[in-house]
Order: C-alpha cells, then structure tokens, then sequence
C-alpha cells in the first residue's frame, strides 16, 4: 500500500505541470486583450500599452510563464488583474465556500445513494428497484439548474421556507448556514443520486445471487444476515469510485448551481476569471481544484483497495 | 436417512426435473450423473430448497419433511442438517473476507468457538496460516478445501456435493476426491454427489442415478451400473468417454438432448437411440429393472474400433527452439524446444499454469516477445502475427478453448464463416467438412449448442487451407457425449486434409486418443516427449506417471516386462 501510495503521490506533480501548460496555453490562444478588459473600451491605447508594460504582458510567453510558476510554488499567487486583490485569498476563501457546499450535498449523497443503490439491488426486478432506478434516471437526467428552480420558485418564492441565496450573512451561525445551503445541496444531491445508487444496484444485485451469498443462505443465515455480512462489502466497492466521480464533480462542476443561487464559489470564480483573461487567478484556481481531484482520486482507489482484497493484494494463485 | 419421492422442479413454469426418486441411508453414496441440460444442478439445489420451485414429491431427510418447513424451520434445518460444496469453488468464498473470519462465520451459526477454525483447516489438511488468506490467494483445489471445512463446521445429515471436482487438474481433483473419500465416514452423512463424470461417480459411490431430461433412466448399485449398463443413454454415455487403453474410440451420441419442456412424448431418448421403436416414440417406459427403457440392454450407438496409431516419416514443419517467455519475474516457458512435422498431431498435456496456453499462443503468433525462434519451413516466424505476412499467417490457425468469446455474437453462422474464407462460394462445404448441419448457417452463435460453437469454430480454422492448425483445449468446455463427436471430426479432418495439429488439452485421455506424439509440460518446461503408444506405456517422468495415475490408468506394471 505504501508503495502505491507513493508512486501515485509522484505522478501528482507531473500532472499539474501539465494543467498549468494546458491552462496557460488556453488563455494566450483566447482572442482579447487583457489590458484592454481591464481599463474598458474608452481607454486610450496609450493607457492600455502602459497597463501592459505594468504587467508585463509584452514579455515572450515562457518568461511569463516562469515567472508565474515561480511564483505559485513559494507562496506568491500574484494578484488579480480585475478585481486587485491577491490571488491566494481570493481562491482560499472560494475555494472554502465551495468546499462547504459539497461537503454538505456529499454528507447527504453518500448515505442516501448507497442505501437506496443496496435496497433496490437486494430487491432487484421488483417495485422498489423499479421505482429507485426510474427515478434516479429521472433526476439524474434534468440538469441541476433546472431543479434548481423549480426548488427556488416552489421553496424559497413561493412557500418561503428557505431563503433564495445561498450564502447566509456574515456572522451567521451553523444552523443558518446550513439552512441556506439546502436548496443547492438539495439540487444537486437529486443529480447524483442517481448515478451511484444504479452503481451500487449493480454490484449488490450480482453479489445477490452470488455463489457466495447462495452458500451463506444454505449454511441456514437469514436474508439479512447475509446481506449485513456478505453482500454489503461487496457491493460498496463500486460505490466508492461512483462516489469520487460524483464528488470532483461537485467541487469543480458547480457552475450553474453557484451562479443560479448567488453563492461565491470557485466555480463561479473559475468562470469569471476566464471570461476576464485573468491570468494569476485562472491558473492558481485551476492548479487548486486540479490538485483537489486528484487527491479525490487517490482517496477512492485507496478506498477501492482497501475493500478489494483482490486489488489490494493482487492475485497470487491463478 | 434421505428420500426424495417424486420430486419435480420446475423453473417459470419450465419442469427441469420430473419425478425423481431416490434414497440414501447415512454414510451411503449416492451419485447423480447426467450432461449438461439434463437437471442435474437443479435436483442438487432442490434438496436445500433453493433454485426453482417444487412443483410435486417430497423431500424427507431423518423423518424431517423439508418441503413442510417454515422459513424459520428451514435456515435451522440448513444450519444443523445440511451441506453443500458447489462447483466453482472459488465463487463460493466471499472474495473480501479472509478465509478464516469466514470459516468462523460458519462456526458461529453452529455455536462453535472461532478457536475451531484451526481445527477444520486441519481437517482439510491446510496448514494454519492458510486462515489468513483472502480466497484469491489460495489455488483452486485449496480454495474447494476451504469450501468443504465449512461444510464440515456442522454435523451435516444430508452433505450435497455439486461437481465439487470440475474446474480442477487432474492431480488436485484426485487429491480432493481422496479427502472427501477420508472425511466421508467421519461426517455420517448421506452423500449426493453430482456429477457428469461417470467413471468418477462409479469410483466414489455406493449406487448410481443416471439423469435424462429430468429424469431417473437408470438407477443401482454402482459396480452394476458401470459394467453391465441397462439404459442404452447410460451404456453410449460410457462408451463416449475417452479412456487411456481402450480397444475402442469414444462413440459420440448423434443429435441433442431436448430442450426443457420440448421433450417428446414417448421415451426422452428415443430421437437418439438407434434401438428406437415406434412404442419407444409414443409410450413413456416406466422404470423397471432399475432401468427407464422399453429395450433394456440395446445399444443406443454402435462402437467404432479404434485405429493403429500411425507411425510414419515426418518431415518437420514448425520447428519450436529455446522458446522463453515471461511474466514479469514468473518464466511461464523455459528452454522449451518443440517440432511439430508435416501430417502430424502433435499433443501437449500439462496442468494449469504449466505454460502449454503461452507455448500455443506464441506458436500463432499471440503474445508477448521473449527468447526463442519459432521456424515454419525453416523461415523463421515473426514474434507477433501482425508482422507475419498474409500468406504465412494463413498457414496457421487455431481453435480457441471458449468459443463463446471468439465466435462474434452479432454474426451469422455464414457471415463467420464467409469472412475467413474471403467470399461466400465455399461456406457450405467448409460447413460440411466440419460436419455442421446446413440449417446452422443462419442463425448467431448464441442459438448453438457448445458442440455446434465448437464446431463452427473448426469450420473456421479450415479456411484458410493451412498446414497448422493450434487446438487449445477444443473439448474441455463440451460434455463427453459432444467431445467424442467433436474430436472424431477433428480426426477425419486430419486424415483428409493432411493438417497438422498442436492440440493441448489437460485430459492425458483425450490426447492420447488422438495424438501420434505427446509432449507433457510442468513448471513452464517439457519433461517428457514421445509417441503417443509410448507414453502409455512406459512414461518416464514421475510427473507424467502422476497425470497416468491421476487419469484412473495405472502405467508401470507392464514397464517390468520392457525392461
């Protein structure tokens, strides 16, 4: 295990080498002058040249490149073109914002989605597998934003049991806090359930019928005991790579979500910084999440390792 | 004390097993013996109530009437009375539990301290340690002895033993039947064992039930069974056995068994048996005599007499030098040199893991790189077949074990066949060289039988006119009434084209059957090479002597006399 963990840490690096060269190239191939978006349409060339010599955009691309990866690996994040303030704060504190968000959909999401995923798999071909596994095609194929308001106008217009923004006011306690993020976390755990419970489905239904479960039920256990002790081992191990998919998606792929609720997080962010060619801000916040996944990464196949025996330990006897 | 009395089982609405009756007294051995299709599994499953419903008889085990119990009655009926070791035994085990925590699952439902896994692991002769294993650590044969400790944590009255053999190598499957043989007293149990291997059954058990379409044919004490067959199914069955030594070649049995539920209306074997009448078509024989026939006694298929084995000249074809070839530190094939000549069968036995797959698989060209060279003609044989040009490539073919995986589903009979010969002009005649029946040619390989798959398969490798064709393990997959079939084509096929064959198989008995030289493989090497005859009778290698022995053919008596 050490050893898999340690080979795994070592291509980590490499990887965000890779997403700051993709991410850089991205935005010199962009059209548009950051310069330019910065001082606005009225502003005179000379201005412009000047807010350029300022920023050093003149320089050849791997100059600027350099300087930047410097940068980011002691500390120095630089600061935003757009909004001035540095870089490093502004991607911490949304990334903390985001981290809250799919913290709380992932609490509910885990449990609810492998529970239902095991009920319907136990119960496979019956009514309630019929029911779990439609509706969680159902939900899983209407975008969130669209849940999102049809949530906002039912819950927080029209009923108004919860409040339309999702961040609570400063100060607030955790309560509130989480009282204002449940329409989102609702939203989206409604998206995802789907996806990991029909994971879980599938691999509680094989280990079902297994050959093993067959011999624990003739050895004179009840359903449940079978269940408790051979089946819901077995059918976990899928779940935890549904559930990494379903999380570096909640961290990063929140778009929508953010944007529809009002909620400053680092996908929003991400998308603004784009848009704006915000260069420092661009890269930290890519380099950031992109670091993220791949720890989501690691941590499921180590939680695939850990319940696979037969990965952990790799097959001695053929 | 066990009796099944009229049992009938039925799978949605389907009847798999229809009015069998048996019994067995405790410490008793009984063997249930029929082909696949024939309702086997099913009667096993039945007798824990488990699989299809029943749908009439009843099961009484030491006066308990199992088919009365209640859902409560029934898991404490299983916990204190029953046992079961499934085929597959690995599929048996959980795969994320160690073995230990799982054989003290077993314990705990019979009130026994975990303390006693080191007990039952003793009783399967596994060392200790073997407790902290997860089943994919241990081999087959360990992982079936795990199977059968658990099976012993109770006091079982009815132990039911599902092919608990197949799937293993001869050696190991020897070592499992004399462990169960051993324990078998000590249990007290009644015993069933299922199982398509007659002789095995005939080895190992006390009276025989022989299955035809869900039903008892034949029925009696084992010895009489095997030796003086009343039902012609149960004598065709012994005749399509290849055995190592026999004067006569396994007779396949023509046609199929029906299809569950399509069964005629007269005798379910009548489409079958040569000895057929019309009352055998109309009226179903009772079973009398210990035998469900109108004819007891007739031959159901008339006996080929076995051919001399050739002895000729070969001029080499495929030469095989120094062939190594690894998975990462493992060597599968060390030093391995093999010739095979123009017009000669060439067969390679060996267990699993012995490297016979890799050796055939770098013969066609599949694989990885290693040493070695390979020579066809005495040009030497690109590693990978697609560096081979077209024409040498066609030159050999081969057959795969699983016909399922390389026949294409989404094809046509004729589409397969049409593609390897390049345009559809030939394919009935490629058909009929493989004796395929024309009808078969439009239809998808999931409509065949596995005989027909195979078949088809064959049908393929002769496309291409080559001079090598590679058999590997063609006939493990079929039951012994189909692969006698099976391998008779092959034969014939032989005879006529002048093909060359590399056919590996782990049945010394198959092999030797259609083999002019057999080269035996262990641990990655060849230990022993030589004419067929020879092998038989005097083999050298104590590993070859061990596969001979394994194989129920006892070599060395006559060796004596040789030397």
């Amino acid at each position: 295990m050490r050893g898999f963990l340690l080979r795994r840490a070592a291509t980590v690096p490499l990887t965000l080498l890779g997403v700051s060269l993709l991410v850089f190239a991205a935005t010199e191939l962009v059209p548009g002058d950051v310069a330019r978006i910065i001082l606005g349409r009225e502003a005179s060339q000379a201005s412009v040249q000047a807010l350029r010599d300022e920023l050093g955009l003149d320089r050849p691309w791997f100059q600027r490149y350099a300087d930047w990866l410097g940068g980011f690996l002691t500390g120095d994040w630089g600061t935003s073109y757009t909004l001035g303030v540095p870089v490093q704060d502004l991607v911490v504190s949304r990334l903390g914002q985001s981290l809250l968000l799919a913290g709380v959909a992932f609490t509910v999401l885990a449990p609810v989605a492998v529970g239902l995923g095991l009920w319907a798999g136990v119960r496979h071909d019956r009514a309630a597998d019929r029911v779990i596994s439609v509706g969680g095609l159902a939900f899983g194929a209407v975008p969130e934003f669209v849940t999102g308001v049809v949530l906002l106008v039912v819950f927080a217009v029209n009923l108004r049991w919860f409040p339309s923004g999702a961040q609570a006011p400063e100060g607030s306690g955790p309560l509130t806090v989480l009282w204002h993020l449940a329409l989102p976390a609702l939203s989206l755990v409604l998206l995802c359930t789907g996806y990991v419970a029909r994971h879980v489905r599938a691999g509680t239904a094989v280990s079902v019928e297994s050959a093993y479960a067959r011999a624990a039920e003739l050895r004179g256990l009840t359903r449940g005991q079978v269940v408790r002790r051979h089946v819901l081992r077995n059918s976990t191990v899928p779940a935890a790579s549904a559930l990494g998919v379903q999380l570096q998606f909640l961290l990063g792929g929140l778009v929508s979500v953010e944007l529809l609720f009002g909620y400053p997080g680092i996908g929003a962010l991400l998308l603004q910084s784009a848009v704006d060619k915000d260069l420092p801000v661009l890269q930290s916040a890519a380099m950031v999440l992109g670091l993220l996944y791949m720890v989501i990464v690691l941590g499921a196949d180590v939680a695939y390792r850990l319940l696979d025996p037969r990965v952990r330990l790799g097959a001695v006897a053929s | 004390m066990i009796a099944v009395d009229g049992l009938s089982v039925a799978y949605q609405g389907v009847e798999i097993v229809r009015e069998v009756s048996f019994t067995v007294a405790p410490g008793r051995t009984y063997g249930l013996v029929g082909e696949s299709g024939s309702g086997k599994t099913t009667l096993g499953r039945a007798l824990g109530r488990t699989g299809g419903d029943i749908t009439a008889g009843r099961i009484s085990v030491d006066g308990t009437d199992v088919l009365a119990l209640s859902p409560r009655e029934l898991r404490a009926w299983r916990a204190s009375s029953l046992a079961v070791v499934h085929q597959e035994a690995g599929a048996a085990l959980d795969p994320t539990m160690r073995v230990g925590a799982q054989l003290a699952g077993a314990l705990r439902v019979q009130g026994r301290p975990r303390g006693d896994v080191a007990d039952l692991l003793e009783k399967v002769r596994l060392p200790g340690e073997a407790a902290r294993r997860y089943p994919h650590q241990l081999s087959g044969g360990q992982r079936q002895r795990v199977v059968i400790a658990a099976a012993l944590a109770g006091r079982p009255r009815l132990l039911v033993l599902d092919e608990p053999t197949t799937g293993l190598d001869a050696t190991v499957e020897h070592e499992i039947l004399d462990l169960i043989w051993a324990l078998r007293a000590d249990i007290g149990a009644a015993v069933v064992l299922i199982s398509h291997d007659l002789a095995l059954v005939g080895r190992l058990c006390d009276d025989v039930g022989v299955l035809y379409a869900g039903r008892l044919v034949e029925e009696g004490p084992a010895a009489r069974v095997l030796s003086a067959p009343r039902h012609p199914y149960t004598k065709a069955l012994i005749d399509s056995a290849p055995r190592i030594g026999a004067d006569s070649v396994p007779a396949a049995i023509p046609g199929q068994p029906p299809a569950p539920g399509e069964a005629p209306p007269g005798c379910a074997f009548a489409p079958r048996c040569a000895a057929a009448d019309d009352r055998c078509r109309t009226v179903p024989p009772g079973l009398a005599d210990g035998a469900r026939c109108h004819h007891p006694g007739a031959r159901a298929v008339v006996p080929v007499p076995a051919l001399p084995h050739r002895r000729q000249e070969v001029t080499p074809l495929i030469e095989v030098r120094n062939l190594t070839r690894a998975y990462g530190r493992t060597r599968v094939l060390d030093d391995v040199s093999l010739s095979i000549g123009r017009n000669e069968i060439v067969g390679l036995v060996g267990e699993s893991g012995s490297g016979k797959t890799t050796l055939a698989r770098a013969v066609a060209g599949l694989g990885r790189r290693g040493g070695g060279v390979i020579t066809l003609d005495g040009a030497e044989l690109p590693v990978e077949v697609g560096r081979r040009d077209p024409a040498t490539r066609r030159r050999v073919s081969m057959v795969f074990q699983d016909s399922d995986a390389s026949l294409n589903p989404s094809h046509t009979v004729r589409t397969i066949l049409a593609r390897a010969l390049g345009g559809p002009e030939r394919v009935e005649e490629l058909a009929a060289l493989a004796a395929l029946e024309p009808h078969l040619l439009d239809v998808r390989p999931h409509r065949l039988s596995g005989g027909q798959k195979q078949r088809v398969a064959i049908a393929r490798a002769f496309a291409g006119r080559p001079d090598l064709i590679v058999c590997d393990e063609p006939v493990s997959a079929l039951d012994v009434s189909v692969q006698a079939g099976v391998l008779r084509t092959l034969a014939d096929q032989q005879a006529l084209t002048g093909v060359s064959y590399l056919f590996i198989s782990h049945d010394l008995a198959v092999v030797c059957q259609l083999a002019d030289r057999v080269a035996v493989m262990s641990g990655g090497r060849i230990v022993e090479e030589g004419p067929a005859e020879r092998i038989l009778r005097e083999p050298r290698h104590p590993y070859t002597i061990g596969l001979l022995r394994a194989a129920g053919h006892e070599p060395s008596q006559r060796r004596r006399h040789v030397h």
